[in-house]
């Protein structure tokens, strides 16, 4: 890992407590649902990271994530305690000045998923959490505008999730929907 | 039968002005049939007389899952799909997605293989900037220069032609170097389109760049501050316009981009102008570079020798079990990805073209996600197009280059 990038998150665990990976020289920092706006702010301002590059989500739906279990200390309390993070929300974020990269993960619960909004901080991120939410249905707190983005909107289901099917089902005309809606298990959220 | 929605001003209160609700302001449709629009965008406008109040852009028409779809692919047939994102820098997409696949899989490329694609991803680039100025142009009533550009892309589908067999969807760059080495008529026609090529841009300045028309409808028009640039994630000729000079070719060379001499053009207008001129001055520089990888081409493989990821070459099949048993696998099963995931990024037409790719250790993605530059950009559209005239909305549409395949996915 580069010197510099080091430093970052150093500072950055000393702050927030993450966990971080690292991987092909690439830093990943671990935190924690409640801390994402106020992390996201001090990479922007303190640390200088003027872009947010990308801003995605992994669902890992079965068998739940590599990282942490949701810390007992959890403000849901008893329903997710201990449970697997079932999706990883993903921030990558660059640094013009200092040409840096750093990417901040985020577990969030099966139960509920449910991020706070960075569209305050960055712009971009309000069309990406519409991405977010249509394609896993992460419901993102506090954003101004949450429609779906790139599926119509009454689709029902969000594509990107891992029990989500992949082709293989009757095509549906309009004088046939309710017929195969009611052969098909999945898709109600 | 199920109900279809309607949306109705009501579920974008938030979005328009007051004026709106109470019906002062009218709201109009542009898009998605409208050919000013580049594809098919919706965008929902609050007009005022003719002044664009508020800009609402409404994407998704093109959106064909591609990113679900290369879930249940192998790495190798995962690729084809990249060429339809952006289908104006079909070479430049697989290059991001090979550069991804390489570095998860940490897989070098030969140095011929290198430089093979920076003149390809060069040539699309002026391909990609020339059907640009082709539409933009046109979108502003000029209409001959349309044809003088698409004159001029054809050489360069010409040039793909001759060395992929397809002049769009290419697939020619593969994880771990370029599918075969280029045939002998490659060079001449490279050289031909460097000689030619030039002059073509001087014609099109002579056309345009002092136009008096052109400049009264680019001049001061959709400024983009380097602030809201970098907050909506701008990237590209576009945030090069606004000032800031960002290009991953200079500040993070891959595939040996240091070794090339060329300018990174820099306006600070953040004007429809000052991308007009970015994007002329960076075709000139991607001629250079074209220029420089061909004089310092090295001889020797283009793919790499690591046979648990590459296929071996054709010749050996017949004589080598082994190559054929390596073939064979790698064509049916794939190969086997780390687990771990990796960012990696690229500089496109329309700036970072980034891939999010995450391995499970078994020949397919477990995720990957296309950052493609065109969904921010679209997303800063509303922003640009404020308190404008719907003429010069059209003028911006223009300007800021989006391809709707890139940002539907």
């Amino acid at each position: 890992m580069d010197k510099k990038l080091e430093e970052i998150v150093k500072s950055l665990q000393t702050d927030f407590d993450g966990k971080v990976e690292e991987f092909r020289d690439e830093a990943h920092v671990f935190v924690h649902p409640e801390q994402i706006v106020e992390v996201i702010t001090s990479l922007r301002d303190k640390h200088k990271f003027e872009l947010l590059s990308a801003l995605t989500a992994v669902d890992y739906w079965p068998q739940g994530s590599i990282s942490p279990k949701i810390p007992a200390s959890s403000p849901k309390g008893d329903e997710e305690q201990g449970q697997e993070a079932r999706f990883h929300v993903i921030y990558q974020l660059t640094s013009l000045s200092k040409n840096l990269s750093i990417q901040i993960r985020v577990p969030i619960a099966a139960i509920k998923p449910t991020i706070a909004s960075v569209s305050a901080v960055f712009a971009s991120a309000n069309w990406r959490e519409r991405e977010i939410w249509d394609m896993f249905g992460i419901h993102v707190d506090g954003h101004p505008d949450l429609r779906r983005i790139l599926m119509p909107a009454d689709w029902e289901g969000h594509p990107l999730r891992k029990d989500y099917p992949l082709g293989y089902e009757e095509p549906q005309f309009t004088f046939n929907i309710d017929e195969i809606d009611l052969r098909k298990p999945y898709a109600k959220e | 039968m199920t109900e279809f929605l309607e949306v109705s001003v009501d579920d974008l209160k938030d979005l328009v002005s007051d004026r709106a609700l109470e019906g002062e302001t009218m709201m109009l449709n542009l898009g998605p049939q409208h050919p000013a629009t580049h594809g098919v965008l919706r965008l929902l406008l609050e007009l005022d007389g003719e002044t664009v109040v508020n800009c609402i852009p409404d994407i998704g028409f093109l959106h064909t899952g591609i990113e679900k779809n290369m879930e249940a692919k192998t790495y190798q047939k995962a690729e084809v799909m990249t060429d339809r994102l952006d289908y104006l820098n079909t070479v430049g997409n697989n290059l991001a997605f090979c550069m991804a696949v390489e570095k998860l899989v940490d897989l070098d490329v030969p140095l011929r293989a290198q430089a093979l694609r920076v003149i390809l991803t060069e040539l699309q680039r002026i391909a990609s900037h020339l059907v640009w100025i082709g539409t933009h142009a046109l979108d502003l009533a000029a209409m001959s220069m349309f044809m003088y550009a698409f004159r001029e892309r054809e050489y360069i589908l010409d040039i793909l032609e001759i060395v992929s067999g397809q002049r769009m969807m290419t697939t020619y760059i593969r994880p771990g170097g370029v599918w075969r080495d280029v045939p002998v008529e490659f060079e001449t026609a490279v050289r031909d389109f460097i000689k030619m090529f030039p002059k073509r841009i001087d014609e099109y300045e002579a056309l345009l760049t002092k136009n008096p028309i052109i400049l009264d409808r680019l001049l001061g028009i959709g400024v983009l501050s380097k602030e809201t640039a970098l907050s909506y994630g701008i990237t590209g000729p576009m945030l090069r316009a606004s000032g800031v000079d960002w290009d991953l070719r200079k500040q993070r060379p891959y595939m040996g981009y240091e070794q090339y001499d060329f300018e990174v053009p820099v306006r600070t207008e953040g004007d429809n102008y000052a991308r007009y001129l970015v994007r002329v001055q960076e075709m000139r520089e991607s001629l250079k570079i074209v220029e420089q990888a061909l004089n310092k081409m090295p001889l020797g493989p283009v793919r790499s020798d690591n046979r648990k990821f590459v296929p071996p070459p054709r010749s050996e099949l017949g004589t080598s079990m082994e190559a054929l048993i390596h073939h064979f696998k790698l064509w049916t099963d794939g190969f086997d990805a780390p687990k771990g995931s990796i960012y990696s990024a690229v500089e496109s037409p329309r700036g970072e073209l980034g891939v999010y790719l995450e391995g499970d250790g078994g020949p397919k993605p477990y995720r990957i996600h296309m950052r493609t530059p065109s969904f921010e950009i679209v997303g800063v559209l509303s922003e640009m197009a404020k308190g404008h005239l719907v003429a010069d909305l059209i003028a911006i549409i223009g300007s800021i280059d989006f391809v709707l395949g890139d940002i539907d996915r």
